[in-house]
């Protein structure tokens, strides 16, 4: 296939078309701005579409794929190999989802330099969909920390009043894992002389003890991203400081970058190593679940709330992941989704308000519901949905993974699963905690507050209707019909959990 | 799958569905079109969706019937199918369901019609006409909710409902969320809807379990599949521990010790809530569970002596709690638990027949009781209402301060001698009150005979059962008396007892319909030959059933024992009422064991010191001492940013001073001219830091390589 017509391509690089015609952009032409990334955005949507249309959901290999010849210095044989599969066209298609989502949601409440912000924005989105389709170790290190970047900015020149402070954190905690990440794949494809991931698994043939360590290499860096439980420390900070737009984006790709990190290169290149850190990585997910619930319903900051509340649904993920068996791994590939789905929405209609009151202490609300109807229902749905209420999407995700962690071979006990369950109630306790009050409850002080101000608290227009009904339409047909999102994934899921298989016995 | 073959057959098994898209239509219709609709229209198109649904039960029940009972399963669509997990929507009309969908769709179209009545005077009272709409939008929802779980095929299409209509009755006891049960600014009422809320997933994570356990042994989780599996290989332990875990998701939907405490709070939700959710249908879901998990169940005795031993003594507790209540509804939740308690210990003994008989029996009494306390609650509304606004200020400061307090409708200690102002409610809350009490011919005197002589004949196998249930069976009438004569008889003692009125006939008349059920309800079983209609038409789904003979000796019994207590609590009640500000005379009497009715043996008190407050402290701990201050701050601090430092200083201090140091100005200088905020960035930070550690990883990076 002609390597500038490859779908693959094409969708990764669009958005730099608009990142180039911004360049010509005056800045203080704001509409045009943001007409230009947003239509970007939704042309790189729609190209993503076209590349769907193109999988053959029922090949589990790679497909489109592209495999240039790229850099050869002495025994580096490092290849622009780009491909997607059932592990990864759900996140191609949810990163090209989400962001013209999240664009539209900055059309007001990004004031400042909106220029940059959008160039950084498509930037980003480029490195994402490169993170996703990269299947060569070098460029993929390449994509995963061109991505650092532009985040870096965004959290640091748009975010809140300790900015700084937390994009330095996220700087310096993703940058820390992923150096042990490097050596690893250097190791990797200088001794196997390949940097290609499908060359390597082919090959296979590394001691299980080299395994060990090359698996904790990369699990490092990805269980920072993800962020797994102890090394969460930097997502509060991230989130809360980043703007809406960037959280949406953070929570609902970035952090699936780890995740997927784990399913594309631990799982397949190291499947002795995978087997043998199973059960200690069901516990640290078993732990987060428990402990990211716990600490997300003591929390005052309803931002706060709502990224703790992601490191206990990315320990469901990662459960799902390391019990090695096809229901867990296709309800961890389906829960990477509705956490986009529903934590993204989440942050997006917490911007919502935010841009209204100017705060996000959880004292000042209350009864809100009265006041902004249509606002109180959609968040509602999405409340349900990330506390995983049966015939929305949340369900589906963690229904499968507790169910393949509760029978696991590689887990070997169904007391994970079982204490993660406990999660489930956890989840009722904090979502529904913040529910309360911000919506239940004798209308809160922050009403007053903004009538002094000279406004009063109006419900959704249909801009921010629009943002959000796109994720509602995703969480009512995952939740209800999930069969076309399982065939894409289900292939490649089988193919995986072979190659574990073989492993094992 | 087609109306053509069902015109050819006569049979209606396709429309299935539809018990659960009628509703849902329903709904969509009044979010939609509601806002611009009257009140009268919203109530009608969601009484005709739920009225539609009965329609189908019954076109189900006939089609069933004519087949001769034999089971039907209606695939509609694939769900989640991952290697051997086959999950489908798929929808099963046996007779034990259409007993339950007739049930549901039938006492839920009633009570659709009544709260037509009632929402429009709530709605009033509250001044919030708005929330008419959202009130039947979440009704209709309940009853789709319901239709999926009593219809769905496999355990995880149950848990679908079984979640669901807990979200509606979270939503529904919050209905009024912004106030008490007095109708003062508050989160009372959205605080019990969160308890009910989660208490159900304290039991829904056991279901969870045993969905598990169930797949992983069964390899399905299809009923018959998962039966016939378990058939084949009778594991002891296995389905202990299924039915156990089971159990725990009863406890929690069905309000059972330990986890019934939701049930009373849930009295904060509107009238017609509490009659249709929390008495008639949701709360009986998990007896339902038990009688379609009776394969299961009837392998392994201790099992389902534990079921029944739970429900033997929920039964007796409640009731005990229920006679030292004075808010109307809140001796009806407590008998609610108590009666649901002898579902369960009816289901725990094998009697599946008498469970699901007084499961019907208790959804048309209990309805009728409850809807009937609406009404004299309205009743005195009206009464308070009246006074308020219709005199002066006399009546008014009279009406408000009653003891200084404000005024609650609902305490039976404001009431009295209602049977003058309210004359039909008072005939129909008394035949409500003698189907509860067991009174012969009403509906519940042959429903909890049959338990009483189930529990009585398998004595041997379940000791204990029968007499905690004949003792709460004593209490059931004694607290019913008591109601009855603090209610409707003696003198007003308030004034606005005296001005109470009755209530129209959109309330009334479906009462009436109820009223007809409490008393001709026994008709579904009665105990003598030919006359086992409920027993045979289960028999399709659970086997083989003995038809049990009236036994004069369980009957005599149980009706001397209520005649006794309705006896005694004349003697208290009746003959010498109480007066206003009198206490209750049982205190006297009784003391400390009264106290202990009164405050409900003090459970909620003891579950915030066990659970609530050490969870609460637990949260505090993690969230502030060990993750932030700990683990955020000085972790972060001093260790991970502490040693970046270090190592940054270590390598970039011999080797900054040369090329790193020109190429880091020369990007901060370009940054400083592209950006003001940019340049704060660049505090140095990233040059120093960041640079210098890939630097590090270079130099290492070229001994690997080089060395």
């Amino acid at each position: 296939m002609d390597f500038m017509s490859n779908p693959l391509n094409v969708v990764t690089f669009f958005p730099l078309i608009g990142v180039l015609l911004l360049l010509f952009v005056n800045k203080e032409n704001k509409v045009l701005i943001r007409w230009i990334s947003l239509l970007t955005a939704l042309a790189t949507f729609g190209l993503s579409l076209w590349l769907l249309s193109q999988f053959q959901p029922a090949n589990p290999n790679l497909q489109l794929t592209i495999n240039e010849s790229w850099i050869q210095v002495a025994n580096w044989n490092i290849s622009y190999y780009m491909g997607v599969d059932g592990l990864s066209i759900l996140l191609v298609l949810l990163t090209a989802f989400l962001t013209p989502i999240a664009l539209l949601s900055t059309w007001s409440a990004i004031e400042e330099r909106e220029k940059d912000f959008n160039i950084f924005f498509l930037l980003l989105e480029a490195g994402m969909l490169g993170v996703f389709m990269a299947q060569d170790l070098f460029l993929f290190y390449i994509f995963w920390e061109f991505t650092l970047v532009p985040m870096y900015f965004l959290i640091g020149i748009w975010g809140g009043p300790q900015r700084i402070y937390a994009s330095i954190k996220f700087f310096l905690y993703t940058m820390a894992g992923s150096l042990l990440m490097l050596l690893a794949i250097l190791w990797l494809g200088i001794h196997q002389g390949t940097f290609a991931v499908p060359d390597l698994i082919r090959m296979g043939g590394i001691p299980a003890e080299t395994q060990i360590w090359l698996f904790l290499a990369f699990a490092i860096a990805f269980a920072i991203k993800v962020p797994m439980w102890p090394l969460h420390s930097w997502l509060p900070d991230a989130h809360v400081q980043a703007p809406t737009a960037g959280s949406v984006i953070l929570a609902g790709v970035l952090l699936k970058m780890g995740t997927y990190g784990f399913i594309r290169f631990n799982l397949p290149l190291f499947p002795k190593a995978a087997i043998h850190f199973a059960p200690m990585m069901a516990g640290l997910a078993v732990v987060g679940i428990i402990y990211g619930a716990i600490v997300s319903y003591y929390q005052q900051d309803i931002k706060k709330l709502v990224a703790y509340s992601s490191i206990s649904h990315l320990g469901f993920v990662m459960l799902g992941l390391f019990a090695l068996n096809s229901q867990g791994i296709q309800g961890g590939i389906l829960q990477m989704i509705n956490h986009g789905l529903s934590t993204g929405a989440l942050f997006l209609l917490v911007g919502m308000v935010y841009e209204q009151t100017h705060t996000r202490d959880f004292d000042v609300y209350g009864g809100l519901w009265k006041i902004m109807p249509v606002y109180g229902s959609i968040m509602l749905v999405v409340t349900l949905s990330s506390m995983g209420l049966p015939g929305l999407n949340g369900f589906v995700g963690e229904f499968t993974i507790l169910l393949g962690a509760f029978g696991s071979e590689a887990i070997g006990s169904p007391w994970f699963a079982g204490l993660s369950a406990i999660g489930v109630i956890l989840a009722a306790v904090y979502m529904l905690y913040m529910y309360q009050k911000i919506f239940l409850g004798p209308t809160g002080s922050i009403v007053e507050t903004v009538k002094e101000h000279g406004h009063a608290l109006r419900d959704l227009s249909a801009r921010e209707i629009i943002t959000v009904a796109p994720l509602l339409i995703f969480i009512f047909w995952i939740g209800l019909y999930p069969k076309p999102f399982f065939e894409l994934i289900a292939p490649a899921v089988d193919n995986l959990v072979a190659i574990l298989q073989a492993a094992m016995h | 799958m087609n109306f053509s073959e069902a015109a050819t057959s006569g049979l209606f098994f396709h429309l299935a569905p539809w018990l659960v898209f009628f509703p849902v239509i329903g709904l969509l219709i009044n979010m939609i079109f509601g806002g611009k609709m009257s009140e009268k229209a919203v109530g009608t198109v969601a009484s005709l969706a739920s009225g539609a649904a009965f329609v189908v039960s019954v076109l189900l029940a006939y089609s069933l019937n004519a087949v001769h009972g034999e089971l039907q399963t209606v695939p509609f669509a694939e769900w989640i199918h991952i290697g051997q997990l086959q999950l489908d929507w798929t929808f099963r009309v046996d007779s034990l369901s259409t007993v339950m969908m007739l049930v549901v769709s039938g006492v839920g179209t009633l009570i659709h019609i009544y709260a037509i009545g009632y929402m429009h005077e709530d709605v009033r009272f509250h001044d919030e006409v708005k929330r008419f709409r959202r009130f039947f939008v979440f009704l209709n929802l309940f009853i789709a909710m319901m239709m999926i779980l009593v219809s769905g095929d496999s355990y995880l299409m149950l848990f679908v409902g079984w979640e669901g209509v807990g979200l509606c009755s979270f939503l529904l006891i919050g209905f009024w969320y912004d106030f008490d049960t007095l109708g003062r600014k508050s989160t009372a009422n959205a605080e019990a809807g969160k308890k009910a809320f989660i208490a159900n997933r304290v039991g829904d994570f056991g279901f969870l379990l045993a969905i598990f356990t169930t797949f992983w042994h069964f390899g399905t989780l299809q009923f018959d599949g998962v039966f016939e599996a378990a058939a084949a290989h009778p594991d002891p332990y296995v389905i202990s521990a299924i039915t156990l875990f089971m159990l725990i998701g009863v406890t929690g939907k069905s309000a059972q010790v330990p986890l019934y405490v939701w049930l009373p709070d849930a009295m904060a939700g509107p009238t017609p809530v509490s009659a249709l959710i929390h008495a008639a249908t949701m709360v009986t879901a998990g007896v339902y569970l038990v009688v379609r998990s009776a394969p299961l169940y009837s392998v392994v005795h201790s099992a389902s002596y534990i079921v029944a031993m739970i429900g033997a003594v929920t039964a007796l507790f409640a009731a005990t709690i229920a006679v030292g209540q004075y808010d109307i509804k809140k001796v009806l939740a407590y008998s609610t638990i108590s009666q649901l308690g002898f579902m369960v210990a009816a289901v725990g003994t094998g009697a599946y027949v008498a469970g699901i008989f007084h499961l019907a029996a208790h959804a048309f009494f209990k309805a009728l009781l409850f809807l009937s306390a609406g009404s004299v609650i309205l009743g005195m509304e009206r009464g308070h209402h009246h006074l308020a606004h219709g005199h002066g200020d006399h009546a008014d400061a009279d009406a408000h301060h009653e003891d200084g307090e404000v005024f609650d409708p609902g305490d039976m200690r404001n009431m009295g001698n209602l049977r003058k102002q309210m004359p039909v409610t008072f005939w129909l809350y008394l035949a409500g009150t003698l189907a509860l009490a067991g009174i012969f011919p009403f509906a519940g005197f042959w429903s909890k005979d049959e338990i009483l002589l189930d529990a009585k004949l398998h004595a041997e196998h379940f000791p204990g059962v029968y007499w905690l249930l004949a003792i709460a069976a004593f209490l059931t009438a004694f607290y019913m008396g008591r109601q009855i004569w603090m209610v409707f008889y003696g003198k007003e003692r308030t004034e606005v007892a005296k001005h109470a009125q009755e209530s129209p006939p959109i309330m009334t008349v479906p009462l009436m319909f109820l009223a007809f059920l409490a008393v001709f309800g026994g008709a579904l079983n009665l105990p003598f030959e030919g006359f086992h209609n409920l027993g045979h038409w289960l028999e399709y789904t659970i086997g083989h059933v003995e038809d049990l003979p009236l036994n004069l000796g369980v009957a005599g019994v149980s009706t001397l024992l209520a005649l006794l207590a309705i006896f005694l609590s004349w003697l208290i009640y009746g003959k010498n009422p109480i007066k206003a500000g009198q206490p209750d005379p049982l205190k006297k009497a009784l003391g400390p064991i009264f106290t202990g009715m009164e405050n409900k043996w003090f459970v909620d008190e003891g579950y915030k010191a066990v659970v609530l407050d050490p969870f609460q402290k637990l949260a505090k701990f993690l969230s502030i001492t060990l993750d932030w201050n700990f683990w955020h701050d000085w972790f972060h601090e001093s260790v991970i940013y502490g040693f970046f430092k270090w190592l940054a200083a270590f390598l970039s201090d011999p080797v900054d001073m040369g090329i790193i140091n020109a190429v880091a100005d020369w990007l901060a200088d370009l940054t400083k001219r592209s950006s003001e905020s940019l340049r704060r960035l660049q505090n140095g930070f990233v040059r120093s830091y960041a640079l210098s550690v890939l630097l590090g990883v270079v130099a290492i990076l070229g001994y690997l390589l080089f060395k």
